[in-house]
């Protein structure tokens, strides 16, 4: 059964991945982008991948979509005419697509148990990842704290991005008076359910963070989460109001704040006298010490997500807003 | 305490020190604390080469967990080489920037430039020094996304297009990279890179590993700007600002190229990689063509930073040549010329900016008659050009000597001809600009008044990279031993695999 769902799965990603490469209306296209998100985390639930299928539904299918409207408002929505011959690319392309199939040619069997990566590093995960790390959600453990340093990493990277669209775009701010009002101000619908939905979201982006040790989430989805509150709000109720709650310069900080609060678990392990990063120091208890260590570097994530995501959508809205002024 | 984290400080320095500069509301302030921390992890870097030259490897395991469960961090003579010199430069370049970037950075940009320079280097420490495949790609991401902020930057709006196809060609490099690494976990099952070596080793032929193998070899390819693939490459170095074409020049494509040594000799083994799947050839061919080919189009361009991109790519294919050569000493001789071109192409494309900074051109007119009213700048200059052509008693030579010793050991009269016929080439367009700049005169027309010496704060980096160029091509002691036992360590570490889980 789940082999017949995989099937029909793959096959509307394939179509959905065919229908973007020819659409030129590039809304549509962001619209499929999104699709193809969703299909893709349908696909790692049917792998019982449940946190990376959140991870792709809210960032990939959530925030990306929001960030490539951003993006469309500032360019326009159709593709130019390509002139160049795409023959080269479709030999590139062909080549590749060739090279990946002959690879899978001596894969290991789809899902069998005895293959490479059930059997090697994964075993201790599993057996000993409860009484070493004391969480129920392995993936935490694994991400968290056994490869914590990747995450960190990953946090990192989340930041330089942030660095790269304030160094290209910035966020200017205008002098509220001279802006004209922006957002949905006829809207009342749209107002009052945005009044209803945004404390729900939030409240579900910190249940999403601090269950992440339990069940599926963690930092980055919940950063995710919280940024499109925001983001909803600032649609709805126009830029000049959402700089009012959180200001641009204040989301600055707070991404540094996140990293900072991450590095900071790693430093005070240090001075414990572990590596870097080594939790069982935190605490007396090392089972402790790793919950305290989990909580925090999550809570470092999800708010270096949180800040760069909604930095990022300011950028590209006071640029659109500069540009209808 | 700091002795036991020693492995770890070079790349956690300026990862934590980036957010920080961020916090710094003054450019002066973030300058001199991206300086310092750039200069503490210089130090440590130092420390490490020291120690892995006499204890042969040190390793760290991050949180606390035994490698292949959790990342280790493994310094050995080779990176320990590398990461020397990648801070070394980046401290000389933070230095040079105070004056260079701030006249040629939007000034509410600075700080951002400063914080995403650390960035790149936390990324660039993090590739060089990590044991862990994957862990290598995360760095990698981060020093990527920072490099394309850093050239992005620069005042002249074509630069925006060169970061944008630069983003392009670097995502695709990196996602080649990534499939790789997936391959090879699917078929070993762990990503730390000394297991994975003792894994693939053990299997049989498989044509998923050589599929790993492929993808891999073509996204560092992508990423050290080796020939045909290197169209990203000029653009980014001619329209990035001064410093980040000086600190990228040196750096970010010799690391990946560190990456593609790592993944040949640690990962799938010399034997495989070279004598199974026939890679050195595929190399040799493209280094050649490299080397030919770019130092051509150097000769016939007009912008003097076009000049110098182009002169990198060839200073590549050298470096690739010297890997495809499969020997200690050809192997040497790329790892020393990764150092030393790092000290060359750091004082020309300083010396550039240098020029820029008076003048606001990099064209080839704007040399004219420079040697005298530039002197020390050009004289710079010309010492470093001509370690780049190659002429005894500097850093080049050192490099050209060993690469034609590799090749000579091989009988291969060939490849030896071809290094002598390519320093000609860099003859001809090290030698465009010398005329320009010593027997032309300068042109009436500019206000002579402006174009002098520039600041000191520009000129002691300069210097410092060009007394250097002279240093290790006279007293060769110091580099020719870390690179030899970076080499030795690297061919027979396919034989130790003390990690077998």
């Amino acid at each position: 059964m789940t082999e017949l769902i995989d099937l029909v799965l793959l096959a509307m990603l394939a179509l959905t991945a065919l229908k973007i490469i020819f659409l030129k209306d590039l809304f549509a296209v962001v619209m499929l982008f999104g699709i193809y998100s969703f299909l893709s985390a349908l696909i790692f639930i049917n792998l019982d991948a449940v946190d990376v299928a959140f991870t792709e539904a809210s960032v990939g299918a959530g925030i990306s979509s929001v960030l490539m409207l951003g993006t469309l408002a500032l360019t326009g929505r159709t593709e130019k005419e390509n002139k160049r011959s795409s023959l080269l690319p479709l030999l590139v392309v062909t080549v590749t697509g060739a090279a990946l199939i002959y690879g899978t040619l001596d894969m290991p069997p789809f899902g069998a148990a005895n293959n490479p990566v059930h059997e090697h590093v994964a075993p201790r995960y599993i057996e000993e990842s409860p009484k070493e790390v004391g969480l129920p959600n392995m993936v935490t453990s694994v991400l968290a704290s056994y490869r914590g340093f990747d995450t960190l990493g990953e946090t990192v990277v989340v930041f330089a991005a942030a660095i790269g669209v304030l160094a290209l775009l910035g966020v200017r701010r205008e002098k509220t008076d001279n802006v004209r009002q922006s957002g949905f101000t006829d809207h009342y619908v749209l107002r009052i359910i945005a009044k209803l939905v945004i404390p729900l979201i939030i409240l579900f982006a910190l249940y999403v963070q601090f269950h992440g040790d339990f069940g599926p989430g963690g930092g980055f989805q919940a950063g995710v989460i919280a940024a499109a509150a925001f983001i909803l709000y600032a649609l709805v109720y126009g830029l000049p109001s959402a700089f009012r709650v959180v200001g641009p310069k204040f989301l600055q900080g707070l991404a540094s704040f996140g990293v900072l609060l991450y590095a900071s678990v790693g430093l005070y392990s240090m001075f414990k006298g572990g590596q870097f990063l080594d939790y069982n120091k935190l605490a007396v208890d090392p089972l402790a010490g790793q919950h305290y260590g989990i909580i925090i570097i999550e809570l470092g994530v999800g708010i270096t997500v949180f800040a760069v995501m909604l930095s990022i959508y300011y950028a590209f809205a006071s640029q659109t807003e500069r540009g209808n002024t | 305490m700091l002795e036991q984290h020693l492995v770890a400080l070079p790349i956690i320095l300026p990862l934590i020190a980036a957010p920080i500069a961020l916090l710094f509301g003054r450019t002066i302030l973030t300058w001199a604390f991206a300086t310092l921390i750039s200069a503490g992890a210089c130090f440590a870097a130092f420390s490490l080469l020291i120690a892995a030259l006499s204890e042969g490897v040190l390793s760290y395991a991050v949180g606390g967990w035994p490698p292949p469960w959790g990342i280790e961090l493994r310094v050995d003579a080779a990176n320990a080489f590398v990461l020397f010199a990648v801070t070394a430069l980046s401290t000389l370049v933070l230095l040079y920037s105070k004056a260079s970037a701030s006249h040629e950075i939007d000034p509410d940009k600075q700080a951002l430039f400063y914080t995403a320079h650390l960035l790149c280097l936390a990324g660039l420490s993090g590739i060089l020094v990590t044991g862990d495949a994957f862990n290598l790609f995360v760095f990698l991401e981060i020093s990527s996304l920072a490099t394309y902020t850093l050239v992005s930057l620069a005042s002249d709006k074509r630069c925006l297009t060169a970061a944008f196809r630069y983003l392009i060609m670097g995502t695709i490099g990196a996602t080649f990279i990534l499939i790789g690494v997936g391959l090879l976990y699917m078929k070993t099952g762990t990503l730390n890179m000394l297991d994975l070596s003792a894994r693939i080793a053990a299997l049989e032929a498989s044509r998923t590993v050589n599929t790993g193998l492929a993808f891999i070899m073509v996204g560092v390819s992508i990423k050290l700007a080796l020939f045909p693939l290197h169209m990203w490459l000029p653009g980014a170095y001619t329209y990035a600002p001064s410093a980040v074409s000086a600190f990228l020049a040196s750096t970010a494509t010799k690391v990946a190229v560190y990456v593609m040594i790592r993944f040949i000799f640690t990962i799938f083994g010399a034997e495989h990689v070279f004598a199974e799947m026939g890679m050195d050839f595929i190399l040799m061919v493209l280094a050649v063509v490299a080397i030919f080919k770019c130092s051509y189009v150097a000769c016939v361009q007009s912008n003097v930073k076009t000049v110098l991109a182009h002169s990198s790519l060839a200073q590549i294919g050298y470096m690739v040549l010297g890997i495809s050569l499969v020997s200690v000493t050809g192997l040497m001789a790329g790892l020393i010329h990764i150092f030393n071109h790092a000290l060359m192409k750091g004082a020309l494309f300083m010396a550039v900016g240098a020029v820029f900074y008076r003048l606001g051109s990099v064209n080839i007119e704007a040399f004219r008659g420079l040697g005298k009213r530039m002197p020390l700048t050009m004289a710079a200059f010309t010492i470093a050009g001509l370690s780049i052509i190659g002429v005894p008693l500097t850093v080049g030579f050192v490099s050209k000597w060993y690469l034609i010793t590799g090749a000579l050991e091989q009988n291969n009269w060939l490849i030896a001809g071809l290094v002598l016929a390519g320093s000609l080439l860099a003859v001809v367009y090290i030698g465009r600009v010398l005329e320009a700049a010593y027997f032309k005169e300068f042109p009436a027309s500019h206000d002579s008044k402006d174009v002098k010496e520039v600041p000191l704060s520009m000129l002691i980096p300069m210097w410092v990279l060009v007394i250097a160029n002279i240093y290790f091509g006279i007293d060769t002691s110091f580099t020719t031993e870390a690179a030899t036992s970076a080499a030795q360590w690297l061919f027979q570490n396919n034989q130790v695999l003390e990690l077998t889980p």
